[in-house]
């Protein structure tokens, strides 16, 4: 504990006497606090983990009187499961594929070179990240109609690219103003191109930083619900986040424990991909160079 | 600053060496901007230009060619809907609840006791919250409508206590859906305010303790003026994500009953998809689209500086 500046050094012995005490007890209250939180948002998700290992599973939480696998088994078929993870994985792979290209390639000048118009750019850029796409889908519906892209995996990607791309620009210029000059400038003196130097020298510089974009363009792709269910109408190339509405479909009764095992199946990659980039990169990976530039 | 003054440097360099080609290196030079460019035209602008155009006019899914001209007929139309004024309602509250209130009070408080919790629960706590944010918005919307059902967990849990039970989607199906919303949404709250209490210098926490700031005062007058720009930036961009929540709504409620939950963007849906009436949904979604633009801006006027 550093002095304090004004003289008020008299108070200290008592306040260093009660100090260890308060501390302790804040400590507590705060952890109680914050597992009486924690319990809140844990338990539509322990219902999650508890359903889908209970062959007769209901809306509320209870312990599986049998706990078994009957339910994943049920659920990993061609039609049920494999089939609109296929269609996820490619919709979103490609999409995102074609984020990432565009992104690094249009934050290379947008990072390097200066003139009046970049900067008008970026906050174009930076207010389309902000716009709800939810809004513009029913023109985009209409359009797509017109254009006879309505109804194709690759109209959907295209669609799904494009809404994630002001923010994959805005995140990978921010992460290549960090790769220093110095290294681009001895490229150059080499006799380097400008594709050669942002393959060669930046791109591997700024691994993690693509990593980032490139898994965080993943996740909103993979979680986003109202783009394909929009734009693609044909049962066999829907993504599990539309297919899944089909265990709601037929009116009878809801297998509880079935959607609980797809959900767990269609969730488990984005957790996965997110632990592996949080670990490397701290807590808010994404919102560091999101939000404060 | 001194990345402007490298920048002219570099170009003069360039001028020197090639005064002949200096358009066409210029042109070379931004013309990696050129893909991402003509994507986002072709399949951002272009359905916004689209909307503005089609919001004024009468085009039913059926039938496109008998669409014609109708000036601002929609846009009064949706004004005098009773429909469309319950939904514009139905989102402020929504907004106000879950963005507003929710997730950016519950954020705070959530960061501001991680700072002073054991590590232990520190960690337990981010890692459920987190994981409520990361998992996909219609499996949320799934796992919350069995949490609020008439016979799902909430219920359950009163009943343990001697509560009496309530038909949370059928008597307040939008305060249901808002808070599945903050369940969502806390934890980027959460991460916002994380780093922004950890960026407040040690010296100022402690010189205000010193000068017997404690408590409220000290969140009031030290903590919150220190943070202002997250808390600008948080409510934005909460706000803006929660103008445009679906996938939630959809499958929790899809906006009954009747049109309790029916948010402005699950009304478009309506209109345009289930009624059919292209046109009138689109002008719902161009007043939409509005509103997030002018957010957006004065976010951007936040950001000013850093761009």
């Amino acid at each position: 504990m550093p002095l304090p500046r004004r003289p008020r050094a008299v108070l200290r012995p008592a306040a260093l006497r009660r100090a260890p005490r308060r501390s302790t007890r804040h400590r507590l209250a705060a952890d109680a606090g914050l597992l009486a939180v924690a319990a809140a948002f844990a338990l539509p998700l322990v219902w999650l983990v508890l359903s889908s290992l209970d062959t007769e599973a209901t809306l509320r939480v209870r312990l599986p009187a049998a706990p078994s696998l009957r339910n994943f088994s049920a659920v990993l078929t061609d039609e049920i499961t494999f089939t609109p993870m296929l269609n996820s994985l490619l919709i979103c792979g490609g999409a995102t594929l074609l984020t990432v290209v565009c992104a690094a390639l249009a934050a290379y000048p947008l990072s390097r070179h200066r003139s009046r118009f970049s900067r008008p750019y970026l906050l174009t850029i930076l207010f389309a990240t902000c716009l709800p796409v939810t809004a513009v889908m029913v023109p985009v519906y209409a359009l797509f109609v017109r254009v006879d892209l309505v109804d194709t995996r690759y109209g959907t990607a295209l669609f799904l690219a494009t809404a994630q791309l002001p923010f994959a620009i805005w995140l990978m210029k921010n992460f290549m103003d960090g790769v220093p000059k110095v290294l681009e400038e001895a490229a150059w003196t080499d006799g380097a191109s400008w594709t050669q130097t942002l393959l060669r020298v930046i791109l591997p510089l700024m691994g993690p930083g693509v990593a980032v974009v490139a898994v965080y363009t993943f996740l909103m792709m993979w979680g986003n619900f109202f783009v394909p269910f929009m734009l693609l109408l044909s049962p066999e190339q829907l993504p599990a986040s539309v297919s899944i509405l089909t265990f709601f479909g037929n009116y009878g009764a809801v297998a509880f424990g079935e959607l609980a095992a797809f959900s767990i199946l269609y969730s488990t990659p984005v957790l996965v991909l997110y632990l592996l980039v949080s670990r490397r990169l701290g807590g808010g990976f994404a919102l560091g160079g999101a939000v404060k530039g | 600053m001194t990345g402007a003054v490298a920048g002219r440097a570099g170009r003069a360099r360039t001028r020197g060496a090639a005064p002949a080609g200096r358009g066409r290196t210029r042109l070379l030079r931004w013309s990696p901007l050129a893909p991402a460019t003509v994507l986002l035209l072709l399949f951002l602008a272009g359905p916004i230009c689209y909307c503005v155009c089609l919001a004024f006019t009468d085009t039913q899914l059926t039938g496109q060619e008998s669409a014609s001209f109708v000036g601002l007929a929609n846009f009064r139309q949706a004004f005098g809907d009773p429909a469309f004024r319950n939904a514009v309602a139905l989102t402020l509250v929504f907004t106000v609840v879950s963005a507003l209130l929710g997730q950016n009070t519950l954020g705070l408080a959530l960061a501001g006791l991680m700072r002073r919790a054991s590590r232990p629960v520190r960690t337990l706590t981010g890692a459920t919250v987190i994981c409520a944010w990361v998992l996909p918005e219609i499996v949320a919307g799934f796992v919350l409508y069995t949490f609020f059902a008439r016979r799902g967990t909430l219920n359950a849990l009163l009943e343990q206590l001697h509560l009496p039970p309530q038909n949370w989607l059928f008597t307040l199906p939008i305060l249901a859906v808002s808070f599945a919303n903050v369940w969502r949404g806390t934890a980027f709250s959460m991460l916002i305010y994380s780093a922004a209490l950890a960026e407040i210098p040690q010296e100022v926490t402690e010189s205000a303790e010193v000068d017997g700031a404690h408590g409220l005062r000290r969140l009031w007058h030290i903590t919150l003026p220190m943070i202002r720009r997250s808390i600008g930036t948080n409510l934005m961009l909460n706000t803006l994500q929660t103008l445009s929540v679906f996938g939630l709504i959809w499958a929790m409620t899809r906006g009954g009953p009747g049109n309790r939950s029916e948010t402005l963007p699950v009304f478009m849906y309506d209109q345009a998809f289930l009624k059919s009436l292209i046109g009138y949904g689109t002008a719902v979604a161009l007043l939409l689209l509005l509103v997030g633009a002018v957010f957006s801006a004065v976010w951007l006027r936040l950001m000013r500086e850093e761009v």
